[in-house]
């Protein structure tokens, strides 16, 4: 991309680059001649007028081109793929090395277990930033086998993790509709329409209670917003990583909110304190004092243990679907559960 | 001596993300030492006492913050000079959107919030726009989604900058920064250098577009700040 840009008709360069209006939206140029190029759109404005709104030409005109430069580098890149991720051990709070190496691929559920203040969240920010033994932990951690080096490893193009936690919250007063299509717009996918649609369908398939794309994001229950912070990520975020911080039992289908995610050939790491969660995942590790103390493969007596708790838990959920239902849940509870 | 500028909108999280940087940069760079601008209080200097990092104050009052920013920064970094500082961090607020803190050849960061709502980025004049690194912060409150949108928004108002995600509480990003920090070049004295962009109009030559630091330069509504150090 470079400054010939400027001296294309903006009508042939929209053909191309439809977001091209959008930059010049979004510095208030509107209403122009689409058949002028943008160099002559930009020397026909108002030198003092632009000043006064913190503007100037050159300005302009270059975060033109190289705004235009990024967005088709993000098309190019709308959905990166990974071949893999390596985490390697580096060291405990006390200095006790993790010896230990292991290598997550797109579809792996990887579950991280251990109590407040151990470590968890130190391990998920390793990843995020890629390090390389330069943060406190000492880990290396490995893209496709190798570490990313130099100012790849900064590049805003080349951060792979999308976060999901239960403090999140959306904060736009938009309709869900809207908002999707926001983010769909931002992401340079093209086919909108229909994107839209399959979140939303998505997402109020995990949900219990239905909503529609004319629902304000703000109305939306716990268990809704989850449900579509869920099908979001999974269908339109480019992020090939996902780290979620738990997901509440209340209102979202966590079974399949996960098969989701895996079909989509997401790699999930999942901090969580629930035995049924932690059982979903097919390894998990477990940190005490800042370090990896274990890792676990998921083995077949727990994959019973699974069985029975998947089993209870659908017994809970009718619980509180009676609960909800105004009715009265005093009968035979011992027997309700098989206790007896 | 590295001189660097951060500025961003008040709560935007200035004073968390450059403390939770710092943490990062001691490890590297010697001295760290910070001033702080603000306009009628700030509470900000116990906070970086506590954690360690020298800090001095100034206070615009009455004065529009910014052209108080620019009589002054040149004598910050002399004060850091001669405490034989390696790096100063200055951090100012940015209260009007029209703000325009940058220096040419001095890395400017500008640091804005993800609660403050997907137009923002558009809103932020010179402040985001002239900056070399964007920081965007308390991104843990929001969704996936949102900060996507947020830092196409940033982008496409200043296509020009990196973008940062820094959790002022666990310092989450913060690394990343530090590495950008260190990359800042060298400063000796910004006698004769250059604003990126004009200071918003106010009646000392800055106020009329003067845009070059230095005592010949600033006549009129001058005020100056005084070196009072406090300890934790």
């Amino acid at each position: 991309m470079s400054a010939d840009l400027l001296n294309i008709p903006f009508a042939v360069i929209t053909d191309e680059h439809p977001y091209a209006e959008d930059y010049f939206k979004s510095v208030n140029i509107t209403d122009f001649d689409t058949e002028l190029t943008p160099n002559e759109i930009i020397s026909s404005l108002d030198d003092n007028e632009l000043a006064e709104n913190g503007f100037s030409k050159d300005q302009i005109a270059s975060h033109f081109i190289e705004f235009i430069a990024q967005a088709s580098m993000l098309k190019q890149t709308a959905f990166r793929a990974v071949e893999s991720i390596t985490i390697i051990g580096g060291q405990d709070k006390s200095g006790r090395k993790e010896d230990m190496e292991l290598t997550l691929v797109p579809g792996d559920i990887l579950c991280i277990v251990g109590s407040t203040g151990s470590g968890k969240s130190r391990l998920l920010a390793d990843i995020e930033c890629f390090a390389q033994e330069d943060t406190p932990t000492g880990r290396t951690i490995l893209v496709n086998g190798k570490p990313l080096i130099g100012e790849d490893r900064f590049r805003l193009e080349n951060k792979l993790v999308a976060q999901l936690s239960q403090n999140m919250n959306f904060v736009v007063d938009m309709s869900v509709g809207d908002f999707i299509t926001m983010h769909a717009v931002s992401r340079m996918i093209p086919d909108i329409e229909s994107t839209v649609k399959n979140v939303i369908a998505c997402a109020n398939d995990l949900a219990g209670e239905q909503f529609t794309p004319e629902t304000a994001l703000t109305q939306l229950s716990g268990g809704q917003s989850r449900a579509l912070m869920i099908a979001d990520t999974a269908l339109l975020s480019s992020s090939p990583v996902v780290l979620i911080d738990e997901i509440e039992n209340a209102g979202v289908d966590r079974k399949k909110a996960l098969e989701l995610l895996v079909q989509k050939e997401k790699i999930v790491l999942m901090s969580t304190h629930d035995p049924i969660l932690a059982l979903m995942g097919n390894r998990r590790i477990a940190i005490k004092n800042g370090g990896i103390a274990a890792v676990m493969e998921t083995d077949d007596e727990e994959a019973d243990t699974l069985e029975v708790l998947e089993i209870l838990d659908a017994k809970m959920m009718e619980l509180r679907q009676r609960l909800r239902a105004g009715e009265r849940i005093g009968f035979d509870m011992k027997k309700y559960f098989g206790l007896k | 001596m590295k001189l660097i500028t951060v500025a961003g909108p008040p709560s935007s999280g200035k004073t968390s993300v450059i403390i939770k940087t710092a943490e990062h940069l001691k490890k590297s760079v010697g001295k760290i030492g910070v001033v702080k601008f603000d306009c009628l209080s700030t509470t900000d200097h116990a906070v970086y006492a506590r954690a360690g990092i020298p800090v001095v104050t100034g206070i615009s009052g009455n004065l529009c913050p910014d052209h108080f920013f620019v009589s002054n920064i040149d004598d910050c970094v002399q004060w850091a000079k001669g405490k034989g500082f390696d790096m100063l961090i200055s951090e100012s607020a940015g209260l009007c959107n029209r703000c325009s803190p940058h220096i040419k050849n001095v890395l400017a960061v500008c640091v804005i919030d993800n609660l403050a709502g997907a137009d923002t980025p558009q809103k932020i004049g010179p402040m985001l726009r002239y900056a070399d690194i964007v920081t965007v912060t308390k991104g843990d409150i929001v969704s996936q989604a949102e900060r996507e949108v947020f830092s196409f928004r940033v982008r496409q108002a200043n296509p020009k900058a990196s973008v940062v995600f820094i959790n002022g509480i666990t310092g989450q990003g913060a690394y990343d920064l530090s590495h950008s920090f260190m990359r800042s070049t060298d400063v000796d004295t910004l006698e004769g250098a250059k604003l990126r962009f004009s200071v918003p109009a106010a009646i000392c030559p800055y106020c009329v577009g003067e845009m070059t630091i230095g005592v010949d330069h600033q006549k009129g509504n001058v005020k100056k700040m005084s070196f009072q150090e406090v300890s934790a």
